[in-house]
Formats: C-alpha cells, sequence, structure tokens
C-alpha cells in the first residue's frame, strides 16, 4: 500500500489509539509516541514486507523498537495488522495485561526483542541482519531509535559493527524530536552534527521530514537499494506531534493526559 | 559412588578455558547455526580456534562488550545459536545489563562462555579477576549458570548448551588444573555429582575448587575425617535434592568457590539448606575484597582457597554437628 493519502488516515487513526490507550492507562510516553506515529505507519504500512494476521510469517522483514517506550505507537500498528485483538489495546500497562510498559516478545505477538532500556536495540537489529546474511535471506531489518538514545555509548559500538560487517540489509530511523525527559537535547547533551555523525561512522544517511508520509516512503525505498552500508534516516519530527497541546512539550515525554486534555486531543485528531 | 578410588589421581591437567575453545571449534562442522562472538580477546578466550575454521560464522564486534550481547541476541533471534565468549569480569559487568535485558528477559538463546573467571587469572590482578560473576548472572530469571571442574565437564557442558534451548552462563578459567572426570562424562542441567563418600562432613565445590575439595578430602582422611564430596558444577538451576540429602548424611558442610563468598555457591547452597533442612555450614570463598596480581597459587594461598583451608574449616564446622 502506497497511497499516502490512505497511511495518512492510518497514522490519524493510530494516533486516537494512542491517545485513547495512554489515557486509560493513566501512564505512559504520549510525545515519542506521537512523533514516530507517521514514520512508523509508513514503515509498518506502506514499505515492510509482513502478513498481517501472522506475526510469525518466516519471511517476514524484522523491526526493533529501539526507542521502547514509543510501545503505544507500535501496539496500535501491530493491532491493526491482527496481530492480536484491538480492544486488547486498551488494557495497556494493566496487570495481566499482552501489552507491557514497554515491548516485552514474550507477550506481545509481533514484537521480537524486548526493549525500554535505551541503547540496547540497535545492536540487536544487527545480529538479525547478520543472522539474515548468514542465511542468504531476502529481509530486511528496521530499527527505530530516538535521538535522546543516541547519547547510550552502546549506539555508537553498533554503529561500528553495522559498518564494518556492511550490513545493508539494516535501516535504522532516527526520531528527531529534538526533546528527552530533562529538556532539549541541545541543552541536555548536544548530539550534532548529527548526520555527519552517522556519515562518519559509515552509515548511509539521509534526512527527511518524519511527518510527510511521501518522504518516508522514498528514503526507505532509497535505502533499499544501498549496497554495502546500513542506511539511518534521520526523520526531523515534532514531539507530541498532532494534538496541539503536546507538540514540542517536553512535560508530554511521560506525562499522560488529564481528562480535559484527552478530550481535547481526541477532537483535535477527529476534525483532521 | 563406591567405585571411585579413595585418592582420585591427578593424570593430566586441562584448562577449561581451552577446552571450551577446541570443542566450539569441533562442533562447528556439524552445527552450522552456531556463530561466535568476541570482543578483542579471541586468542586469550581461544574462540580463536573457531574463527580459524569457521571465518564467515565468527564475528569479533572489537572491545564492545555491550554491542557483543545484543548483537548475539539478535543472531539468536534470526535462528543461530550465538556463543558470545570474552573475560568474566566484561561478559557479566560491563554487560550485565544487556544480558539481564535482552538476553534473560527475552529467554533468548544465547550461550555465553565467559574465561578469566576467578583470581586464578593471576598478574593481571584485581581488575580482570571477577569474583563476582556467578552472583551476577545466578540473579538472572532464565539464566542458567554453570562452572565445569575440568576438561572432560568443560566439552560436555558445551556440547550439552547447543542443544538446549535457553541463556546460558559457563565461566571458564585461565590456568591448567586436573582431570578428574573420564572422557565419557555427560553433563545433565541442574544435576549434581558424588565424587567422593564419606560421613563426617560434605564438600561441596564448583570449577577448580572442586579439586581442591577432593585434595581436602585426602587431607581430612589423613586425620581422620571422611568426607562427602560434591561437585555442583550447575549453580543454576541448583541440584538442592542432593545438597538435602548430603546435609542429612553428614549433618555440616563445607562450600568452596573461586568467588566472593556472598551471592555464589556458598549463598545458594545456604539458601536451599536454611529453608528445608537447617545444617551447620562454612563458607570458603573470598571475603569482602578484591583479587591481586601475584601467581595463581600464590593468590589461592592468600585468599584461603586452598585444600588446607577448606579441611580446616570442615574441621571448624564438624563439631558444631547436631546431628551424626
Amino acid at each position: 500500500m502506497r497511497d499516502p493519502n490512505r497511511l495518512k488516515e492510518i497514522a490519524r487513526e493510530i494516533r486516537l489509539d494512542i491517545v485513547e490507550m495512554l489515557y486509560r492507562a493513566g501512564s505512559g510516553h504520549v510525545g515519542g509516541s506521537l512523533s514516530a506515529t507517521d514514520a512508523l505507519v509508513a514503515l509498518f504500512f506502506g514499505h515492510m514486507h509482513l502478513e498481517p494476521g501472522n506475526a510469525c510469517y518466516p519471511d517476514r522483514d524484522y523491526f526493533v523498537l529501539s526507542k521502547g517506550h514509543a510501545a503505544p505507537a507500535l501496539y496500535a500498528i501491530l493491532a491493526r495488522l491482527d496481530f492480536f485483538p484491538r480492544e486488547e489495546l486498551l488494557t495497556l500497562r494493566q496487570f495481566g495485561s499482552n501489552l507491557q510498559g514497554h515491548p516485552d516478545s514474550k507477550c506481545t505477538p509481533g514484537v521480537e526483542v524486548p526493549t525500554g532500556s535505551l541503547g540496547q536495540g540497535l545492536s540487536v537489529a544487527n545480529g538479525l541482519a547478520l543472522a539474515l546474511k548468514l542465511k542468504n535471506g531476502r529481509q530486511r531489518v528496521y530499527a527505530l531509535l530516538g535521538d535522546g538514545e543516541i547519547q547510550e555509548g552502546q549506539i555508537w559500538e553498533a554503529a561500528m559493527t553495522a559498518s564494518h560487517y556492511s550490513l545493508d540489509n539494516l535501516t535504522a530511523i532516527l526520531d528527531r524530536n529534538r526533546l528527552q525527559i530533562d529538556g532539549r537535547t541541545k541543552e541536555v547533551m548536544s548530539v550534532e552534527p548529527l548526520a555527519a555523525k552517522w556519515e562518519a561512522f559509515g552509515w548511509h544517511t539521509t534526512q527527511v521530514d518524519g511527518h510527510s508520509i511521501p518522504d518516508v516512503l522514498d528514503a526507505l525505498q532509497a535505502c533499499g537499494s544501498v549496497k554495502g552500508s546500513p542506511s539511518i534516516i534521520i526523520a526531523h519530527t515534532t514531539k507530541g506531534k498532532g494534538v496541539s497541546i503536546f507538540e514540542d512539550q517536553v512535560k508530554f515525554h511521560g506525562v499522560t493526559p488529564s481528562t480535559e486534555e484527552y478530550h481535547q486531543a481526541v477532537k483535535e485528531l477527529q476534525s483532521v | 559412588m563406591g567405585s571411585l578410588p579413595e585418592t582420585v589421581p591427578f593424570p593430566a591437567k586441562e584448562s577449561t578455558r581451552v577446552e571450551s575453545g577446541k570443542v566450539l571449534a569441533e562442533l562447528g562442522e556439524e552445527h552450522p547455526e552456531i556463530v561466535v562472538l568476541d570482543a578483542d580477546l579471541s586468542g586469550s578466550t581461544q574462540t580463536a580456534r573457531f574463527a580459524k575454521v569457521f571465518q564467515d560464522r565468527f564475528f569479533n564486534v572489537g572491545i564492545a562488550e555491550q554491542d557483543m550481547m545484543g548483537t548475539a541476541a539478535g543472531l539468536a533471534l534470526g535462528g543461530m545459536v550465538p556463543f558470545a565468549s570474552t573475560f568474566a569480569i566484561f561478559a557479566t559487568g560491563r554487560a550485565w545489563e544487556q544480558i539481564r535485558q535482552t538476553i534473560a528477559y527475552g529467554n533468548l538463546n544465547v550461550k555465553i562462555v565467559a574465561s578469566h573467571g576467578g583470581i586464578t587469572v593471576g598478574e593481571d590482578g584485581g581488575s580482570h579477576q571477577a569474583i563476582e560473576d556467578l552472583a551476577l548472572m545466578r540473579v538472572l530469571p532464565n539464566m542458567a549458570v554453570m562452572v565445569p571442574a575440568d576438561g572432560p565437564e568443560t566439552r560436555a557442558m558445551v556440547r550439552w548448551a547447543v542443544t538446549y534451548e535457553g541463556p546460558v552462563y559457563i565461566r571458564t578459567s585461565r590456568i591448567p588444573f586436573p582431570v578428574i572426570h573420564d572422557n565419557g562424562y555427560a553433563f545433565e542441567l541442574g544435576r549434581g555429582h558424588i565424587l567422593r563418600e564419606g560421613d563426617d562432613v560434605t564438600l561441596v565445590g564448583l570449577g577448580l575448587m572442586v579439586h581442591q575439595c577432593l585434595a581436602a578430602a585426602d587431607l581430612l582422611a589423613k586425620q581422620g575425617n571422611s568426607a562427602r564430596v560434591l561437585n555442583i558444577s550447575c549453580l543454576k538451576p541448583l541440584d538442592w535434592e542432593l545438597l538435602v540429602v548430603s546435609a542429612r548424611r553428614t549433618g555440616c558442610l563445607v562450600t568452596a568457590e573461586e568467588h566472593v563468598a556472598t551471592g555464589g555457591l556458598g549463598s545458594a547452597v545456604s539458601e536451599v539448606l536454611s529453608e528445608m533442612c537447617p545444617t551447620p555450614l562454612r563458607r570458603v570463598g573470598i571475603r569482602d575484597t578484591f583479587g591481586l596480581s601475584g601467581k595463581p597459587d600464590d593468590l589461592l594461598k592468600h585468599f584461603g582457597l586452598t585444600p588446607e583451608d577448606i579441611a580446616r574449616a570442615a574441621k571448624a564446622v564438624i563439631p558444631r554437628k547436631t546431628r551424626p
């Protein structure tokens, strides 16, 4: 499916799911889920090779949510792929739920590996990419990183490994929303020059508007034909995208909306 | 085991580190799913033996243990059977959270074979001597934790690990030490072994402390005490039945480990017995301090890990028995 208007509509519905889930759960990460939504929708519904209804489809592409706190966005997408019943979305973070606060592969169909402790997912994606190369698999591996997350040293260890082993079957997307828990990344711990860093580590590096689904799709497509090096798409995004009161607000990293804010968010998302 | 001689002859010495490297290189042929990772220590950990034969299935990640554990996890998810090796201190210390969050939490099929466990690392000193690794691994759900007592047990353990589905931690040692099993030895998860029968005290060891326990049993025999000797090479899951039966039979125990005396074998045995069969026990281990540079034998003496130390602990605990 590459119809951008259809994908845009899916992204709107996913955002509604995210707001609903987090409001019901009473805790969780709204800002980073909403910032990543468009790129994830482009990836899952417009690009990745998957079989809806069958999370264990053997020829599937792999996805690692390295910024595990964006779990609500991933869960909403996986439910829409019929990997589990959509009703379960409203059990997020509750006792006995298959939807843990951060992704747990033992609980949730479609979650490949547990994440949540930042900085670790890219290494796992590398391992998957190496395994696919050993088996001559044609699938690709995708990973979503946060811009605060790349302050973890392990990311750069993994960046070297991916480049050293020429993992051209790996595409990372970096959700560059410019905020982290304690404030703006440039104030907490500057990560610039971002593109130059990844280029220096040997990655094919592109930058896109992370809320333009057609641009993300084009970038994903282009990364697929890169030979000899891993690719990264720096997706410039707005934290909390889609709900005016959440947008670019540090507060909404890990705070869920009040009842009033929830109603406003739903109203805005429904009127798009 | 009545068939065992009173005094076990030590015909040969082997290094569990070298044997793990050799057997892995052998297994590579029959198991194309095996891949090996190392973090720039392949000569020391002996994974270079595998690397030499199976270049395309060997991944050196450089000096990056955290990345190595994550990469191993990904390879396991991709259907391979990864063996990740480095020194025990870096595997379990530097990369503990990666092991916890991804490998153990995800219950992934990663085998960590960590060399240079304990103070017998020797001259490199305290920074390189893992004396906390068993504690760090033992607290992790899903993780099986083991220390082979000699070369044959190392080979059996690594062979077993290939076909076992789930995370495994195997600690090996730098120095060669006596062979006590024959080559037919088969490893079983969660099973301890009686190496010597005796009634006055049970000596419980793992790794190279097993042969120290056997030597301690010889010393005790000369002093008129008979000691049952157990090899608890599998620290988790623990053979609690054998420990309880042994505690009931001998009425007191000594545990011996090349590890801090907290969190490892002594703790594990104490936990089981205090709940199931409270029994006087002494722990031989390193007491709340770090390692040092020196010759392995000098360090074993300094840290109180010799047969004499074990025998002394036995002599101290035997009078505390409340049962025969």
